[in-house]
């Protein structure tokens, strides 16, 4: 799907936990999330620590989105 | 006795070369050239007639002559319409599957054809019409045509395909339901464990799970100017409203929904939760932004660090979906981010 998406001009940020299948399939900006079943917050922790993480790596995509690539990409996250 | 009828171009029709290549499309009962071969490898079936159409004519008026082929047809009774073998003439082979596609889609009659791997028409037809892997020419004629003829020969009298290596085709990326008899060395585990103690070993083992090919496909410009960039959000994590409107399965997924979230802060556990059967749902049932990250988004747009969040997300699930769904899926979705002058796209799996 992403690439059906960049193919058509769109900047595609793949936000997923397993990224050696992102990469495979040819996602070219990937930013890594922490797990399957709660990508983007453990519920595990607390609120306020799912929102921090959460927020962190929206911004991180966000920022991917914005970055000028030259090959295939998989972010580094904070 | 089962009816088979055939497409063959002008050449193989008999009628001429290259000076011959307009020929409008034409009817005759029976068998004529290369239809002939096709008629001698049928067993309880018989060629009933055979399309004659000149490759040019295929080739630059594809609709009409699809249309008027179709109209042949219509009074005409065929269990399976069998196109080529084109090897490797590359007009030829674009026209097999171009009608070999339009009958199977209208007519709902089952269609095969033949074609040399590096025929043009391979890429562009193999998803859609089962293609045999053919020669690279007409001295291939006899075991091209026997290789398909065994394939239809077994369909009509009932039998079920092996699959595409079995059986000689191209891949289609079709997945058939296939039961093994029930003994503890057929059962997953068992099978997997061998292919991983080969693996080990450096012994051959065969996947049951092909990975595609990776195409690649050019990277697209960056957002210039995120805080005027309209984003949408798209996720394979089956996020749904908790009523599942759209009846999405949860997996092997063949349907996809857009969900309207203007004027929503987050998504908010009990209006939305998962239907993906891949993983357990309760982190994203009680919170739906852990894979759809509405609130975030939100936030940033506030901020100002963003345009606009575009008002709705997009949702299927990823889990045994195959990628011909996958993509016929995204391809849908396409218009609506067009429509909208989304920017660019956040695109969550699970």
């Amino acid at each position: 799907m992403v690439k059906v998406f960049e193919k058509a001009g769109y900047p595609v940020v793949h936000m997923c936990n397993l990224v050696p299948v992102s990469v495979t399939v040819g996602a070219n900006r990937i930013v890594p999330t922490i797990s399957i079943p709660y990508p983007l917050g453990d519920p595990n922790t607390p609120v306020e620590e799912q929102w921090k993480l959460r927020y962190r790596r929206v911004g991180d995509a966000l920022k991917a989105l914005a970055t000028p690539i030259t090959e295939q990409t998989v972010f580094k996250v904070k | 006795m089962k009816r088979v009828i055939c497409y063959i171009n002008q050449f193989f029709g008999g009628i001429g070369g290259e000076e011959k290549a307009d020929q409008e499309p034409y009817i005759v009962e029976g068998c004529v050239g290369s239809s002939t071969a096709i008629n001698a490898a049928l067993k309880d079936a018989q060629v009933t007639h055979t399309i004659i159409c000149g490759d040019n004519f295929m080739g630059s008026h594809t609709e009409e002559a699809t249309k008027r082929i179709i109209e042949m047809l219509k009074d005409k009774e065929a269990d399976f319409f069998v196109a080529g073998p084109a090897f490797q003439a590359g007009r030829y082979g674009v026209a097999c599957g171009n009608i070999c596609k339009a009958v199977s889609q209208q007519m709902h009659i089952p269609v095969v054809t033949s074609m040399n791997v590096e025929n043009p028409g391979v890429e562009m037809f193999k998803k859609d019409v089962i293609i045999f892997k053919g020669g690279n020419g007409a001295v291939k004629m006899r075991e091209d045509v026997q290789l398909m003829m065994n394939y239809v020969n077994k369909i009509l009298a009932g039998g079920k395909s092996e699959g595409a290596e079995e059986e000689g085709y191209f891949v289609r990326g079709c997945r058939h339901e296939y039961f093994l008899e029930d003994k503890r060395e057929n059962t997953a585990a068992y099978r997997g464990v061998q292919m991983l103690i080969n693996k080990i070993y450096g012994k051959p083992f065969t996947t049951e799970l092909p990975i595609p090919k990776k195409e690649l496909v050019p990277i697209a410009e960056p957002v210039a100017d995120l805080s005027k960039a309209n984003i949408a959000l798209v996720t394979t994590g089956g996020i749904v409203p908790v009523d599942n409107p759209d009846r999405i399965q949860s997996a092997s997924a063949t349907r996809w929904g857009k969900y309207d979230i203007s004027g929503m802060e987050r998504l908010e556990g009990g209006v939305f939760k998962t239907i993906h059967a891949g993983f357990d749902p309760a982190a994203a049932n009680a919170d739906p932004n852990v894979i759809v990250p509405v609130d975030a988004m939100r936030a940033y747009e506030k901020e100002g660090v963003i345009g606009k969040l575009h008002n709705y997300f997009y949702s299927t699930v990823g889990t045994g979906t195959t990628e011909a769904e996958a993509h016929r899926m995204a391809e849908e979705m396409l218009p609506f981010f067009k429509e909208d002058n989304v920017t660019a796209i956040i695109m969550g799996s699970t």
